[in-house]
């Protein structure tokens, strides 16, 4: 038997670990994440090459490619967030942990957003030139993401946690999710569609910003009772 | 690990587990105090796992309690699982970790901090020691199974619920994993496990159920 004593935590360096297990495991797995930012990159850019080089069109349609492909490429990386915890056993432990539920999910969370939704917001304006973005125009395509991929992440962690175990998962949380993704999507591109017609971009991104306040308060609460249904 | 707060009770009063239209058991009543074994016996699908994760507040009850000196487990949430040390079927190992850092991380979430030198200290009593810095996805699935167990060495809850820990294990370390429950069993633990071989424990510690 061990004598030796451990050193107590506070409860925000246990989160903090958390958190940072999550990238760590992430990191060895990088394939994972570049492949989702890859597929980014090459969904978006497919539509400058199939509909031909007509600046006016691509510049119309630049905010809700971008913003489609944002989405699903987040969709994509979904399953991430508790799937392989929970096949291993960790999700168990992370749930009877001496923190709340709720928090961990946060952390979980924002980790995912940090793999797989801050990539899109630098890469994003490099992409938009393709669609002959303005400086203006791409500022708030970069502003709008980085404000509303936060809201993707905890609304998909609901999602996430409510398929674990489902048999076509996968499916079911585009199923689930998207319908629930379309008001982001809608502000998120109609932000940059206001600035390209003249207007004032920050009704759009108000309203961005009360939604990822909306789901920071709500999504961690619903995921974690979902995960507790899901490991019982 | 002389820092046990030597009074600790788990009291479950008229417990029923329903699996889908199917009670697994109902009106089990036990206490169990500090320095106490319960070795829950049964065979398989007889409700055992449920018992051990409704135990930790993993597992809905369908009806009764459980309570945790004196206070239900339900009302006290993370307060009780800070008290919990479960080890279950799924070994709770990250096959992209290496086995120090699993320790370590699974240290974390009961909120204590364990240095690289205790956390190999904790691998030379399971024998393990030389895969400390492997990935977990390289080992067999039995020292998968002690680098969960180390978990035993190194972390201070008063009470241990542990699904299975002998399987997969071979006669010296099943010899080296009595011990040691004996040894926490000593100092004021409270341990639930479930076994389907009969173990070697000291009959006057050791509480039985048998489900069925």
């Amino acid at each position: 038997m061990t004598t030796a004593t451990f050193n107590k935590i506070s409860a925000l360096t246990v989160l903090y670990r958390v958190f940072l297990r999550d990238i760590k495991v992430a990191w060895r797995r990088r394939s994972d994440i570049a492949s989702v930012f890859f597929f980014f990159i090459i969904a978006a850019s497919l539509f400058p090459l199939g509909l031909g080089a007509d600046p006016k069109l691509l510049h119309a349609i630049a905010p809700s490619v971008l913003w489609v492909c944002a989405l699903l490429s987040c969709m994509l990386s979904l399953p991430r967030i508790f799937a392989a915890d929970y096949t291993d056993g960790t999700l168990e432990q992370l749930i009877i942990a001496n923190q709340p539920t709720l928090l961990i999910v946060l952390m979980k969370t924002l980790a995912h957003w940090v793999l797989s939704g801050l990539p899109l917001v630098l890469v994003a304006p490099l992409i938009g030139l393709q669609f002959d973005l303005n400086v203006n125009e791409l500022q708030v395509l970069a502003l709008s993401l980085l404000i509303g991929t936060p809201t993707l992440s905890l609304i998909g962690s609901i999602g996430a946690a409510l398929t674990l175990g489902v048999r076509g998962g996968g499916v079911l949380i585009a199923l689930l999710i998207l319908p629930l993704y379309i008001p982001t999507l809608v502000f998120g591109a109609g932000a940059v569609n206001a600035v390209s017609t003249g207007m004032s971009a920050s009704g759009g991104l108000s309203l961005l910003g009360a939604m990822l306040a909306l789901s920071l308060v709500f999504a961690p609460l619903a995921a974690s009772v979902a995960l507790k249904i899901a490991v019982e | 690990m002389g820092l046990l707060v030597a009074n600790n009770v788990l009291a479950v009063s008229n417990l029923q587990c329903v699996r889908g239209e199917r009670t697994l058991f109902e009106n089990l009543t036990f206490n169990l105090e500090s320095g106490k074994l319960l070795y829950v016996q049964g065979d398989n699908g007889s409700g055992k796992t449920t018992l051990l994760r409704a135990l930790c507040g993993l597992s809905q009850v369908h009806s009764g309690q459980v309570s945790w000196n004196n206070q239900n487990i339900q009302s006290l949430a993370e307060d009780y699982s800070g008290q919990v040390l479960y080890i279950g079927h799924l070994a709770g190992i990250k096959e992209d970790l290496t086995a120090i850092e699993n320790l370590q991380f699974s240290a974390t979430l009961t909120g204590v901090d364990v240095r690289r030198e205790q956390a190999i200290t904790a691998l030379t009593q399971v024998n393990i020691a030389r895969c400390a810095d492997l990935p977990t996805r390289v080992l067999s699935q039995g020292q998968k199974r002690r680098v969960a167990l180390a978990r035993l060495w190194l972390q201070e809850n008063p009470l241990w619920i542990l699904d299975e820990p002998f399987t997969a294990l071979d006669g010296e370390a099943i010899k080296t994993l009595t011990r040691h429950i004996e040894g926490f069993v000593g100092a004021g633990g409270i341990v639930v496990f479930t076994s389907h071989q009969e173990p070697a424990f000291d009959s006057k510690i050791m509480q039985r159920i048998k489900l069925d």
